[in-house]
C-alpha cells in the first residue's frame, strides 16, 4: 500500500442556492480543487462522488457520469467516475474509495468529490428523501422521522447520564460560533442557549435548532501518493488512517442505543492504523446531524467518558483554544448539511486547519486531525485521520 | 408509502406480531430476519408469532410528522423491547404523560396511517400502556 496525501481542496458555499444546479456547484468545487494544485485534467485517473439522493433531490441518477461529462473529463479523457452512496456518509466514503484507489496503485491522481442539491425539491419531500437513510418498512412506515430517531437517543442519553437540553443547547451555540468565522457556512449568526430552548420542538427532546438544515453545497478534493504530491503543491496533507464500520440499519437492533457502535469500531480501526490515540488529536470535526449526535460522538471517538459528552460540551472543552475543538467548520449545524458533501467538506476542513490556512478559527499548531461522517442514525460510519507531516 | 405490495407482503407481521426465532442459537427476531445475526448460515429460522408485550427503552413526542402521518401529529414514537427478546419502533397511543422509560405496553391493532385523501389505508401494530 502507498500512503496517500491531499493536494488540493475546494468547498462552494454552502446554503440555499436556488440560482444553481448540481452540476454547477459540483463542477465549481471539482475545478477549484484542481487549481489548488499544479494538476491538469488529462493528469486524474479517477473520479469519486458522494451523492445521498440525486434522484430524490434533483430526479437524476448516473451521477457520477453527469459530473465527469460536466467537468469535461469525459467527451476527450473518458476518465471513469463513480458516484459513492453510504447516506449521509456518502461523502466520507467517496474520500475512501479514493485513498483506496490511490494507495492500491490503480490510480495516481484522484479526484474525490461530494455534492447534494436539496433545494430543488419542498422541505417535506427532502426529509421524506432523508427517511429513507433509515430503515423504511420497520421505522418509516410506523412514522419515525430522522429527528424522531436521534431524539429517541436523546432521551435516552438524558435519562441514563443526566444530559440536559441545555447541553444539547451548547453544542449549537459553539457550532454557530465557529460557522461565523467560515466563510462558507450557511449560518453566520451567533445563537443563546435560550434561542434553541425557545425554538420550536421538532421530536422532544429535540428543537429545530438541534437540528442541522437543509442545505446546498459542493466539495472536493485532490489526491496524490505521498510521495510525489510534492510535485503539486507545496502544503500537503497526509491520510495516516480511513476506517469504516456497519451497524444494524434500524435504531431498534443496536446493542446500545446511545452508543454509536459503527463510530466506536471505525475509531478503533482509525487509531489502529494511524497508530495515535484519540489524546493525539487536535481537532474533529464530527457528525452533528442533530445537538445529540455530537455529543455521542466524541463520547463514542474517545474524546470524553460515555455519558460525559454534555459536561465536557458545557465546560467549554471542544470550543476552540479548548482541549479538543469539534467542529471548527461550524459542523452540521452552523456550516449546513448537502448530505452528499458533508463527509467531503469534513476534509477540506480539517486540510485547511493543518495548512495553518482557517483564519480566525485556527487551531494553534494543530498536527493531526479527524473527521467522522456518519450514515443513518449509526448504520455506517466512516472515520479519517489526517496530519501535517508525513 | 404507497406500494401496496410492499406493505401487503409483510401483514402478517405488521398485524399479528409475526417474527422468526433461531432454533440453533434460540435468538428471536421481529422485524423478522431469514438470516440469524449469530449462527448466519447455520441458523434455522421458524416463524414466530410474540405475544405483544414489553416495556418501553425510549421514546419522543414527535410534532413535525413523517409524510402520511401529518393528520396524526403529534403523536409518541417508542422503541419498545418485547418480553421475547427483540425491540421494534412503534407509536405508542394514548395521554403522552403517561408514558416513560420502562412503561409497560401491550400491542393494539390500529390504523398507521394512509396516502393521501384517495389512497391506501395502511393498519398494522401499535402499542398502549399496559395497565390502559
Amino acid at each position: 500500500m502507498r500512503d496517500v496525501a491531499i493536494i488540493g481542496i475546494k468547498n462552494t458555499k454552502f446554503g440555499e442556492l436556488w440560482e444553481r444546479s448540481l452540476r454547477d456547484i459540483v463542477v465549481e468545487a471539482g475545478i477549484g480543487a484542481i487549481e489548488d494544485t499544479s494538476v491538469s485534467g488529462k493528469d486524474i485517473d479517477a473520479l469519486y462522488v458522494g451523492n445521498m439522493s440525486g434522484g430524490r433531490f434533483v430526479d437524476q441518477e448516473h451521477i457520477g457520469a453527469l459530473i465527469a461529462d460536466y467537468s469535461g473529463l469525459s467527451r476527450n479523457l473518458h476518465v471513469p467516475a463513480t458516484r459513492v452512496e453510504a447516506a449521509c456518509a456518502s461523502g466520507g466514503l467517496a474520500l475512501r474509495q479514493a485513498i483506496m484507489s490511490v494507495a492500491s496503485g490503480y490510480s495516481d491522481i484522484v479526484v474525490a468529490a461530494g455534492a447534494e442539491k436539496m433545494t430543488d425539491v419542498g422541505s417535506e419531500e427532502a426529509a421524506s428523501a432523508l427517511a429513507a437513510a433509515a430503515d423504511r418498512e420497520w421505522e418509516g412506515m410506523a412514522g419515525a422521522t430522522f429527528p424522531g430517531l436521534y431524539a429517541m437517543i436523546a432521551k435516552l442519553h438524558m435519562h441514563r447520564y443526566g444530559t440536559t437540553s441545555e447541553q444539547l443547547a451548547e453544542v449549537a451555540v459553539k457550532n454557530h460560533k465557529n460557522g461565523c468565522f467560515n466563510p462558507i457556512a450557511q449560518y453566520k449568526n451567533k445563537i443563546t442557549v435560550d434561542d434553541v430552548l425557545n425554538s420550536i420542538m421538532v421530536a422532544d427532546p429535540l428543537h429545530i435548532f438541534d437540528c442541522s438544515p437543509i442545505t446546498d453545497g459542493a466539495s472536493a478534493l485532490v489526491l496524490a501518493p505521498a510521495d510525489v504530491a510534492h510535485k503539486y503543491t507545496d502544503t500537503p496533507i497526509y491520510i495516516k488512517a480511513t476506517a469504516q464500520a456497519s451497524d444494524t440499519l434500524a435504531l431498534h437492533d443496536r446493542r446500545d442505543i446511545t452508543t454509536l457502535d459503527a463510530t466506536v469500531m471505525a475509531a478503533k480501526r482509525a487509531y489502529s492504523m494511524a497508530k495515535l490515540k484519540p489524546e493525539d488529536i487536535d481537532l474533529v470535526e464530527v457528525h452533528d446531524c442533530f445537538t445529540i449526535a455530537e455529543i455521542c460522538a466524541i463520547e463514542d471517538l474517545g474524546f470524553a467518558e460515555k455519558g460525559k459528552g454534555g459536561i465536557v460540551t458545557e465546560n467549554g472543552e471542544t470550543a476552540i483554544g479548548g482541549r479538543i475543538p469539534v467542529n471548527t467548520s461550524g459542523g452540521l449545524k452552523a456550516c449546513g448539511h448537502p448530505v452528499g458533501a458533508t463527509g467531503i467538506k469534513q476534509a477540506v476542513e480539517i486540510a485547511t486547519q493543518l495548512r495553518g490556512d482557517a483564519g480566525k478559527r485556527q487551531v494553534a499548531g494543530a498536527e493531526y486531525g479527524m473527521t467522522h461522517n456518519v450514515g443513518g442514525s449509526g448504520a455506517t460510519a466512516v472515520i479519517h485521520i489526517f496530519s501535517r507531516e508525513r | 408509502m404507497s406500494s401496496v405490495p410492499r406493505f401487503w407482503r409483510s401483514l402478517g407481521s405488521r398485524y399479528n406480531l409475526e417474527g422468526t426465532h433461531c432454533k440453533e442459537c434460540g435468538e428471536y427476531f421481529y422485524p423478522p430476519r431469514n438470516v440469524c445475526v449469530n449462527c448466519r448460515r447455520m441458523g434455522e429460522l421458524e416463524s414466530f408469532k410474540f405475544k405483544g408485550t414489553g416495556e418501553i427503552v425510549t421514546y419522543t413526542l414527535i410534532h413535525t410528522a413523517a409524510e402520511g402521518f401529518e393528520n396524526q401529529a403529534p403523536y409518541t414514537l417508542a422503541i419498545i423491547k418485547l418480553d421475547e427478546g427483540p425491540q421494534l419502533t412503534s407509536q405508542v397511543i394514548g395521554d403522552p404523560d403517561k408514558i416513560q422509560i420502562g412503561t409497560r405496553v401491550k400491542s393494539v391493532f390500529r390504523k398507521l396511517g394512509e396516502d393521501g385523501d384517495r389512497g391506501m389505508i395502511y393498519y398494522g401494530t401499535k402499542f398502549i400502556p399496559a395497565d390502559a
